[in-house]
């Protein structure tokens, strides 16, 4: 069975999707769905740790050899990118049957776990697949399932958000696959090492470079790179809890991480950043990102709302790496993929508590709630923290790559910037802070309670690794290291 | 349209037909055109047809939508369990060589056994998104 732990990290998942579709019953589904998820970082470390000893895995699907075949293949990149995923999944499922239970009605359940876990194996075979279009397949597996999830929003608003989603995902899905055709047309191949090596002599043709604009902007529209990202706040904030913490610590991170592959594997380094002025365009939206997105976060009244805002700031951090394209600024954007997977979703299961509790997550109803539930809002207290970037925390160690990598290219100025839209960060996160610890009780949250312990222990499991991952960073930042260099070389 | 006698008698000596040209376009998928997604389709028209010659209720009394929901993910459950029957058998997933002791016999039951899993699944959704868009309002 252990050759075949590839195949095992996308079958698993999807047999689970359909015994929860087949049981039709909410707690049977979780429980599958825990079982799944549970399996899941098992599946992927033995993947990274045998990917980390002897280099990268090649397994070859139904038989058929690669190139011709689909041709499953992880190396340091994205064994990373399914630890993360997987880890992430396994922390909110004993999370799920409280907030789920609370927030989608009986009937809905079982199709929530199974949308939730074709969700999980659409991301995991975006992260695991070596073929491009094979990568778009699973990307819209988990796209469909990603817009039913949204819908299944207590909201109604949230039918709304998912519909605008639907359009923005699909019009990104479209123009990814016209990229793809287009690469396919000149190269005659489909798996990212094949095409890698047959784009070579072609690098600067027009064909080629218009696949290079149409994948990088499907991309950015499902990474929601600013300012393609107007689908975001409206998902995040309207989805079911679970869903928002799930997805906003996975999705935006696969899509991260199929454009990494495609800049630096596929087309190569030379060819992108060369003849093209990608290094510009990246710079000029991430900092907008950085600023634009997190000036939005400081004027919102929802306080998901302003987190998802806040999820398109980071994302200009990542992309930030992507631009810098260095040993150390890639790292700081591998790093921050995970670090920010990380306090996001300690974030969100915070705010899923407060639904929880509340039923609601307007910032003014969360006056004093600090006095009701410490722990809870300690834990957001110290992710926040990490948005922010206070040494110690995990968030410290992607800014830290990335202003020394920003150094490394001779672009001081960038250093300025990023303390500058960490203070940004500091308002939003403050203004939270202000409200639930020094205000008066409002009514709403006078009879609040702490979070029931099934739902707070996976919310400190995050935030304890936000604070874990700031201090000893061998593990992400050392994989995140050898990833990027993985990348940097292309496939060699 | 319960008095239309000509678009009865049309749609019943129709359905039949139909059915027996979507299991051909399944079977004989192998060696021309077709397959399970088309066979499926084909299956579906014929739930469609009934219903709108003699009512939703009738159809839904003859196709239940509980059935229609099931067919969804067994189909899907077929396509998979060939898959982990290959691994099982020592394959790579959805290796169909190793079914079967000569692999062109198994190759042939392989890709058989996962087109009626596209079938299943592809009948039960088609038929699912016509009751829900006609069940819409009552």
């Amino acid at each position: 069975m252990i050759e075949n732990l590839p195949a095992l990290q996308i079958v698993i998942p999807l047999l689970g999707a359909v015994l929860c579709a087949l049981v039709r019953h909410g707690g049977i589904a979780w429980a599958i769905s825990t079982l799944v998820s549970w399996m899941m970082p098992v599946v992927a470390g033995l993947i990274l740790a045998q990917v980390l000893s002897d280099g990268a895995i090649s397994y070859a699907m139904g038989g058929w050899a690669p190139p011709f075949g689909i041709e499953f293949r992880i190396d340091a990149a994205n064994g990373f990118v399914l630890l993360l995923i997987s880890v992430v999944g396994a922390v909110i499922m004993p999370y799920a049957r409280r907030s789920v239970g609370a927030e989608i009605s009986r009937r809905n359940q079982a199709w929530f776990y199974t949308m939730y876990l074709l969700c999980l194996c659409g991301l995991l075979g975006v992260s695991i697949t070596g073929d491009a279009f094979n990568a778009f397949v699973f990307l819209e597996v988990s796209s469909l399932s990603t817009y039913a999830l949204i819908a299944l929003g207590k909201d109604r608003r949230a039918l709304l958000a998912a519909y605008q989603y639907l359009i923005m995902g699909t019009i990104g899905a479209t123009l990814y696959v016209i990229g793809v055709g287009l690469l396919y047309t000149m190269t005659g191949s489909l798996n990212f090492v094949d095409v890698a090596a047959r784009i070579a002599d072609m690098e600067t043709t027009r064909p080629i470079l218009a696949a290079i604009a149409f994948i990088m902007v499907g991309l950015s529209l499902k990474l929601a790179l600013f300012p393609l990202h107007v689908w975001l706040p409206n998902a995040y904030a309207y989805a079911p809890s679970l869903a928002t913490a799930f997805l906003a610590a996975t999705a935006t991170k696969v899509a991260v991480y199929l454009m990494l592959r495609f800049l630096f594997t596929v087309f190569g380094l030379h060819a992108t950043f060369e003849n093209l002025p990608l290094t510009e365009i990246f710079l000029a939206l991430s900092i907008a990102a950085m600023f634009g997105a997190s000036i939005v976060a400081i004027f919102q009244e929802n306080v998901k709302r302003m987190l998802a805002y806040s999820s398109v700031a980071q994302i200009g951090y990542i992309t930030l790496g992507i631009a810098l394209a260095n040993q150390t600024g890639l790292t700081g954007g591998i790093v921050h993929l995970f670090n920010h997977a990380m306090m996001k979703g300690a974030l969100f299961l915070v705010l899923g508590a407060v639904a929880f509790r509340l039923g609601t997550v307007k910032i003014e109803e969360l006056a004093g709630l600090g006095r009701r539930m410490p722990v809870t809002m300690g834990a957001f207290v110290v992710a926040g923290l990490s948005i922010i970037g206070t040494p110690g925390t995990a968030g410290f160690i992607s800014k830290w790559y990335l202003a020394v990598g920003a150094l490394e290219q001779g672009m001081w100025w960038l250093v300025f910037l990023l303390v500058a839209s960490s203070l940004l960060s500091v308002v939003y996160i403050g203004r939270v802070v202000e409200v639930v610890w020094f205000r008066p009780l409002s009514e709403k949250a006078e009879g609040a309670r702490e979070m029931p312990l099934d739902m707070l222990v996976p919310t400190l499991i995050l935030v304890a690794a936000t604070v874990y991952f700031g201090i000893d960073t061998s593990l992400t930042a050392d994989i995140a290291s050898s990833a990027a260099s993985a990348l940097l070389e292309g496939v060699k | 349209m319960k008095f239309d006698l000509i678009l009865r008698i049309a749609a019943k000596l129709l359905i039949p037909f139909t059915l027996l040209f979507g299991l051909y376009v399944q079977f004989h998928g192998d060696f021309g055109p077709g397959g399970g997604f088309q066979a499926g389709v084909i299956v579906a028209a014929v739930v469609i047809l009934y219903a709108i010659i003699f009512g939703l209720e009738t159809a839904k009394n003859v196709v239940p939508p509980i059935v229609v929901e099931t067919m969804i993910p067994v189909g899907v459950l077929i396509y998979a369990s060939v898959g982990v029957a290959s691994m099982l058998l020592g394959g790579e997933y959805l290796n169909y060589s190793v079914l079967e002791h000569d692999p062109a016999h198994a190759q042939e039951l392989g890709i058989l056994l996962v087109e009626l899993g596209v079938f299943v699944t592809v009948a039960g959704t088609m038929t699912a998104i016509f009751y829900t868009f006609a069940g819409r309002g009552r």
